[in-house]
């Protein structure tokens, strides 16, 4: 592909990089801008192929300064790195980063991608690589990622059990705007893991009151209130896991666990009347949630502890048909699953375009399967092999459109040869014509800039003579040799009115050879242009000459080449799709089965308790009778 | 019963999502594999689609024939561009509808190929109309002429688009 050799003086087009931190400067590739541009809707694909295109061909360049492309090079590597990172390929992406790193760029590009090659790392778990990384870091850090570097570096400590490492960044951390709470219940977590456990209540209690109303924050701190609340209720300390538990927000993610454990602390408590609030409330929620199920069998127990058997049966009663529907929505689930049909529906790209598309799944009716998967589809290596899924899918459907390309060219070219090759020979015929008359017009051209040149140094009157003076100066030499040869009595005369001839030519040449040299010169010039005008109108007719045959030759090796390319990429992302599939499947699958598992011993037992509360409840009613 | 219960409750809440306990019985040694498998595949398919884009280049668009016409937004700019209409020699060439989506790019410094073509070496006229909404919300549309020439080389078009403002010129075409 030829470059073009264009610059953009003067085109005031600011570029913020996705990745860097801050805004380069003016932009002036316009290829750069364009995997920008890409980039910045979330077309990784596409921002790569031209970058990538873009670094190589920059590469190969003997003079890169004299390219657009200079001025961005660091930006347009470390760019590579990220879109790579983004396309979730890490490989390379690390392979990028590093380049950025060992290469003689400005302290904040490397400081930005020794931090992303730690989280690199971080994801991969490779924590001590991780931790290697960010000790790389050094001098000015961009403002932006500052306390990313700083999370991230506790979390490795965190991973790596260090928890002691990470408490005092983790306490820096607490006043961020960003990271305030989880930095706040990340120490409370850093206290347990590091067997604090006093320390660790009272953070997580402050983790659990900080004011906010970012919904990320409430999460975290709904999620700090949970956790506090059962590590009381496992350690049997009923009463004061309840405030902690209460905290949680009643609409909130963990709302439906933080009723459930409220009932079993109240229970635990043997406040039975207190159990049955929060289970009745989650009784009532969506019934394919774990908690909710747990409730429907946990509520009639409560009740029958009280000794309300009657209201126990009729919950038992319920839980029962709701346990058996499950399990049939759950087998249902599991057949489609082997059928296909999630996979199916996971690739659907009207369902792609919505950003909660993975929530929205929930309300296809024809994938009863994903009511029971929203945990499984948030999980990280679920959301890895899916998003592997749904990339081939992409991958598949782009090869595919290549495949029908090739077609298109092949009669492209066809068509082309078809119309040039019957033309061509006359033309290049005619194009012999024109070559050899323009090459004598050359040498002419040539000749008579010499001969300027020439009377420019030395002057030569007899050579700017007109046809007519030449022929007359012809006739007097020749009258000359003929007088030198004869012998007349008329000779000094003649001879006489001979020089006075020529003494008339020679005075006429040279009086008159400034202005014909000045004349010679005008028409030489003239001749210049025209010169130039035939020039370009022959490179013009060699250009399309050449355009005619580039246009349908050399085009057979790289279309078969590419052809068998695509084709074995189809194949090979058709057997990766495959298997990516299956083992998300299996994976389903096995989720699927084991909460129909659990779901079939909640059934057993409801079974079992409704049996029994009959008999109490009969029981009571017969003692009441005989009262 | 009780019991039984609550410890399924305090270990999935200690835990994990029950997904997780699922996800995990996968081999994690298969999953890096086939996760592996994927990146080389993505790589190779990049590698496909440059040459692809070279091959195309090379067969649609010449270098002595090609020109392209690139659009970005001025720093700074907060109208809403709609559409964009480019002419070459009068004639229409390509049109364009922005989603929220290509508008956001835009405004973050990307820069738009909006049209790839063919036109003889030589002197060209080029026209641009914008459409789009102040950020009052009245509308605007502007139309502007610029001439380019050709050469044997492929020709790259900046234009540089501002709301209308004062001492702004609208729609600027990149000097080279």
């Amino acid at each position: 592909m030829y470059r073009a050799p264009f610059s953009v003086i003067g085109l005031l087009l600011i570029a913020s990089l996705a990745t860097s931190p801050t805004k380069s400067d003016e932009l002036k590739d316009l290829y750069f801008g364009e995997a920008l541009y890409y980039a910045h809707q979330g077309y990784f694909f596409e921002a790569l192929e031209r970058l990538d295109t873009e670094v190589a061909q920059y590469a190969g360049l003997d003079e890169p300064e004299l390219d657009t492309l200079f001025y961005h090079i660091d930006d347009a590597e470390f760019s590579l790195g990220d879109f790579e990172l983004r396309y979730r390929m890490h490989h390379r992406a690390g392979r990028a980063i590093r380049a950025v790193l060992e290469g003689a760029v400005d302290e904040v590009v490397r400081n930005d991608a020794a931090y992303r090659l730690a989280r690199i790392h971080f994801q991969k778990g490779q924590m001590e690589d991780a931790l290697l990384a960010l000790e790389r870091i050094d001098g000015k850090i961009p403002e932006s990622i500052r306390e990313d570097i700083e999370f991230l570096r506790a979390n490795v400590y965190l991973a790596q059990e260090k928890p002691a490492e990470s408490f005092e960044v983790l306490k820096r951390l607490q006043g961020s705007k960003s990271f305030g709470g989880f930095a706040a219940y990340n120490l409370g977590i850093a206290y347990l893991q590091d067997g604090q456990r006093q320390q660790a209540i009272e953070q997580l209690d402050r983790a659990g009151q900080i004011s906010t109303d970012d919904p990320a924050e409430l999460a975290i701190r709904d999620k700090a209130n949970l956790v506090l609340g059962t590590i009381l209720l496992e350690d049997g300390e009923y009463g004061k896991a309840m405030p902690y538990l209460n905290r949680v927000r009643l609409d909130g993610p963990f709302s439906n666990q933080a009723l459930l454990s409220a009932g079993w602390a109240s229970l635990s408590a043997e406040d039975y009347e207190r159990a049955v609030v929060p289970w009745s409330i989650l009784a009532q929620r969506e019934v394919t949630d774990g908690a909710t199920q747990e409730a429907m069998l946990a509520l009639p127990y409560a009740y029958g502890k009280l000794d309300i058997h009657g209201r126990a049966a009729i919950h038992y009663g319920k839980a029962l048909d709701a346990f058996g529907t499950e399990v049939d929505k759950l087998n249902e689930s599991i057949e489609s699953i082997r059928e296909g049909l999630f996979l199916e529906a996971l690739v659907r790209e009207e369902i792609r375009k919505n950003k909660d598309w993975v929530i929205n799944l929930r309300s296809l009716p024809e994938t009863p399967e994903t009511y029971y998967m929203m945990e499984l589809l948030a999980s990280h290596d679920f959301q890895t092999g899916l998003q592997n899924y749904l990339d081939l899918a992409d991958l598949r459907k782009k090869l595919v459109s290549w495949e029908t390309s090739f077609d298109s060219f092949d009669d492209m070219v066809a068509i082309r040869h078809d119309h040039y090759e019957p033309l061509l020979p006359d033309v290049d015929m005619k194009f012999r014509e024109l070559d050899s008359r323009l090459r004598l017009r050359r040498e002419q051209h040539k000749m008579l800039v010499r001969r300027r040149d020439d009377l420019l140094t030395t002057p030569r009157p007899e050579f700017l003579a007109t046809p007519d003076e030449m022929a007359v100066l012809a006739r007097i030499e020749y009258i000359e040799q003929q007088l030198e040869d004869a012998s007349t009595p008329f000779e000094g005369a003649l001879v006489a009115r001979m020089e006075r001839l020529k003494g008339l030519l020679t005075w006429t040449l040279e009086t008159e050879y400034h202005a014909r040299l000045t004349e010679f010169e005008n028409n030489l010039s003239m001749l210049d242009e025209a010169m130039t005008v035939a020039q370009t109108q022959y490179d013009r007719f060699v250009r399309s000459r050449q355009a005619a045959t580039h246009s349908f030759e050399g085009y057979e090796t790289p279309i078969s080449r590419l052809r068998a390319r695509v084709s074995e990429a189809v194949r090979r992302v058709d057997l990766l799709m495959k298997r990516q599939g299956r083992q998300l499947e299996i994976v389903a699958i096995d989720e699927l089965m084991a909460r129909r598992g659990r779901l079939e011993s909640y059934r057993d037992k409801a079974r079992f308790a409704l049996a029994d509360s009959y008999d109490r409840a009969t029981q009571a009613q017969a003692r009441s009778e005989v009262q | 019963m009780s019991r039984l219960i609550r410890t399924i409750t305090l270990l999935a809440l200690a835990a994990a999502p029950f997904a997780t306990a699922a996800a995990q019985d996968l081999s994690r040694d298969d999953m890096r594999s086939l996760d592996g498998q994927v990146q080389e595949i993505k790589s190779d398919v990049l590698s496909i689609a440059s040459e692809l884009s070279n091959l195309e280049e090379r067969l649609l668009y010449p270098s002595n024939t090609q020109v392209a016409v690139f659009v970005a937004i001025e720093d700074d700019e907060d109208f809403r561009l709609d559409a964009v209409k480019i002419e070459i020699d009068g004639e229409l060439a390509t049109h364009h509808i922005y989603s929220f989506k290509e508008l956001e790019a835009l405004q973050k410094g990307g820069v738009q190929r909006i049209y790839t073509g063919n036109v003889p070496t030589g002197d060209h006229q080029l026209g641009v109309t914008m459409i789009g909404k102040l950020r009052n919300g009245t509308e605007f549309s502007k139309t502007d002429q610029f001439s380019f020439a050709k050469g044997v080389e492929p020709k790259a078009l900046g234009i540089t688009l501002a709301g209308p403002g004062l001492g702004k010129n609208g729609i600027q075409l990149g000097d080279w």
